[in-house]
């Protein structure tokens, strides 16, 4: 039997959790806004403690996400924050700004930390530098392809996490660009207030004219505006190719999805993780897998393979 | 948007009492060359390797050492920029690249991957490392970080406001770059990969085409949420320009006044440059009397690209911050010429065609230091004396009579409408 990875995803709330465990989850990342990046929910301290009993009771394990970029006056508030975060038990605590390096080696020495710069993790060589910096697990950016992927986990001893499933950020602003644009409609004071548009239900999208079948979601919240992908990755048809190279983590990202799609999601990555790891050379991919995600899948967005299989120039 | 001239003094504080160093970008080694004759103390280039403009001319080593010597002469340092975020296959070759640049004289790198940053310490010691704006900090305690990891310098994140930078300044005894001046990315550098998406491009290697600034449709719902006659949605923003607010700039302490754009013309480079080493030196030879002029804020649209703001300095962007209408964008003026010496008992100069003019237009000459000028283009000849109609051919002598003594290395434009 080969090592189980890890089926990592985030939750809306503890609620969700529940249904995440039973569909099979094996970790949570969930935090707040004011520290964390494009979370679905928000967990207060209170509320990370429960999740930490809640997961822990099933051996489940949750991830804080203190991924934001820092200004000085959260930079304040984070050993605080951080010590809380180790009180409420916490496994790990994500993250991207260096300041929250260290503020956790100040009140939190014993915590694991998972480095997630988002688009800008992407080699062995910097992996390892913030390995040796406290590190214990790279979350690789999803930018990257099934080659590069296989260089960074054969030059490495940190953990490595992939996202196989869901959208992606492709583009993230401090400035409230939804909210500029319609004040600018209203330049000339036709309307009385400015509509509230851009929060995350409000399911704006763009499209540019010579991609019209392509569908960018964009939303606006406390961190700015933040732009996804089209297309949701989807690499259950070849999940073998990322567990034969013992990848260590398989992130499904739930965000702007319903709890129903995000459950039927991580049961068919927990039945081909299953599958796998009960006999490796016997292994067959099941299409019922793929087809349980397909009838819930949002027609306008295409399943794709992202960059696994892409070359990049530049 | 802050539009008048703030009071002098940021807060009634000053934080620094020497000038800071005025950085300039230079594409190429003539533009290399004028930014440092213009005035910049120091200037970033990009080498043939790790830079963000693939699309840039790139210095060769040797085009470095020359480009070293020459800023010599004037006390200017030179930077490269290694500031992409490097993917396996960029990491070997790293050792030997920086290793040639320290050989080269160049003062410092400016890296955003830590690795680079590390390599650079490894076995190029000389070269000094200054963390880029790519890395997008903005906060006292990672740049508290980067000084404990050796680094001399910080280039904060374009979202930094002043208050952040004094506050940063007032916990950290590091040396802060600040862009003051050209285009920015709307996004937190580092954080858009729009180009790998439509373009499979990777933006953090050098490949970004500016998908920002293209014009997109919202929608709601399968239902547009904007007329069609509207103007449409785009992440474009308006470029950086701190010119009216250098007291403010000085007085928080930023150490490092940087002016973007690499992939800009020769003309713009002097403009730019020239506007803003007029504006410092004034202001740090008198605070107390200091006044913004007119003709440098003039110089400025001269060479500008687009729409000007104040970016993150005051307050968070706004509607008036952003491009939505199509862009007006050639600035009124064009480059005409370089000069290649001036004769005093002719009153005449030889001139390097740089776009095409003719006897009867208006043409303004100038140089470092403010020197300016207008006059009427009277006849033009070859340097063999043979009259022409126009100065028809990029980079031909000509000779015209100037109406005051001009220098090598003055630069005439032309209006254009």
């Amino acid at each position: 039997m080969a090592t189980k990875p890890e089926l990592l995803i985030d939750a809306a709330s503890l609620a969700d959790m529940e249904r995440l465990i039973e569909a099979g989850a094996d970790a949570f990342v969930v935090g707040e806004a004011r520290y964390g990046m494009r979370l679905p929910g928000e967990f207060d301290i209170g509320a990370m403690a429960a999740a930490v009993k809640l997961a822990h009771a099933n051996r489940v394990s949750v991830y804080a996400a203190v991924n934001n970029v820092m200004d000085n006056a959260t930079v304040d508030t984070l050993p605080n924050y951080i010590g809380a975060l180790a009180d409420a038990g916490v496994d790990a605590v994500v993250f991207g700004d260096p300041a929250v390096l260290m503020a956790a080696r100040a009140s939190a020495p014993a915590m694991k930390l998972h480095w997630n710069a988002e688009m800008t993790s992407t080699n062995y060589a910097t992996a390892n530098y913030w390995g040796r910096r406290g590190a214990s697990r790279v979350v690789l950016a999803r930018e990257l392809n099934l080659e590069q992927i296989i260089g960074v986990k054969e030059n490495t001893e940190l953990a490595v996490q992939v996202q196989v499933h869901g959208m992606t950020n492709i583009y993230h602003s401090k400035r409230p660009l939804v909210h500029n644009y319609f004040e600018h409609q209203n330049k000339d004071g036709a309307l009385e207030n400015v509509p509230v548009h851009g929060k995350r239900e409000d399911g704006l999208y763009l499209i540019e004219s010579e991609r019209p079948d392509e569908r960018f979601p964009i939303y606006e919240d406390a961190n700015g505006t933040h732009i996804m992908s089209s297309d949701d990755l989807c690499m259950i048809e070849n999940l073998h190719e990322l567990m034969e190279v013992n990848i260590d983590s398989f992130r499904i990202e739930g965000l702007l999805k319903s709890i129903a799609y995000n459950e039927a999601v991580v049961r068919a990555y927990r039945s081909a993780i299953d599958a796998y790891c009960s006999d490796p050379l016997g292994y067959a991919f099941n299409e019922d897998w793929l087809e349980s995600i397909v009838q819930l899948q949002n027609p306008a967005r295409e399943l794709s393979y992202g960059f696994f299989y892409k070359e990049q120039v530049y | 948007m802050v539009t008048t001239q703030t009071a002098h003094r940021y807060k009634g504080k000053r934080n620094r009492l020497d000038k800071p160093e005025l950085l300039a970008p230079a594409g190429n080694l003539e533009k290399l060359k004028f930014a440092v004759h213009y005035g910049a103390d120091a200037v970033y280039i990009g080498g043939q390797k790790y830079g963000l403009r693939s699309g840039a001319d790139n210095f060769s080593f040797a085009e470095m050492k020359e480009g070293v010597e020459f800023a010599k002469q004037y006390g200017a340092k030179v930077f490269v920029a290694t500031n992409i975020y490097a993917h396996n296959e960029d990491v070997s070759g790293l050792e030997d690249y920086l290793r040639e640049l320290e050989n080269a004289g160049i003062a410092a790198i400016i890296a955003a991957d830590p690795i680079i940053i590390e390599t650079a310490q490894r076995v190029a010691p000389k070269l000094e490392v200054h963390l880029s704006t790519q890395q997008s900090t903005m906060n006292w305690q990672a740049v508290q970080f980067w000084k404990e990891e050796g680094l001399p310098r910080v280039v904060l994140a374009r979202e930094a406001s002043l208050e952040e930078i004094e506050q940063i300044k007032a916990h950290v005894d590091v040396e802060i770059e600040a862009f003051i001046h050209g285009a920015m990315c709307s996004s937190f550098s580092g954080r858009c990969v729009l180009s790998n998406h439509f373009t499979d491009r990777d933006s953090n290697r050098g490949g970004c085409c500016q998908s920002c600034r293209w014009k997109y449709d919202i929608y709601e719902d399968d239902i547009q949420m904007v007329g069609m006659e509207a103007d449409q949605f785009t992440m474009g923003s308006k470029d950086l320009c701190m010119l009216e607010h250098i007291p403010d700039l000085i007085d928080v302490g930023v150490d490092s006044f940087k002016i973007e754009g690499r992939m800009k013309s020769l003309h713009y480079v002097a403009t730019v440059v020239n506007a803003y080493r007029q504006a410092i030196d004034s202001y740090m030879a008198d605070p107390e009397n200091y006044e913004l002029k007119q003709v440098w804020q003039d110089d400025i649209q001269k060479a500008a690209n687009r729409p000007l703001n104040t970016g993150f300095f005051y307050d968070t962007p706004g509607a008036e911050d952003h491009i939505y209408e199509p862009e007006d964008k050639a600035a009124p003026y064009d480059f005409a010429g370089v000069v290649v010496s001036y004769d005093e008992a002719s009153g005449t100069a030889v001139i390097q065609q740089r776009n095409h003019f003719k006897p009867g237009q208006e043409v303004e000459f100038f140089g470092p230091n403010g020197t300016f000028f207008k006059q009427t283009v009277e006849a033009i000849a070859d340097t063999d004396g043979n009259v022409l109609d126009a100065a028809r051919h990029p980079l031909q002598h000509v000779v015209i009579r100037t109406e005051s003594p001009v220098k090598p290395m003055d630069m005439m434009r032309k209006r254009v409408r």
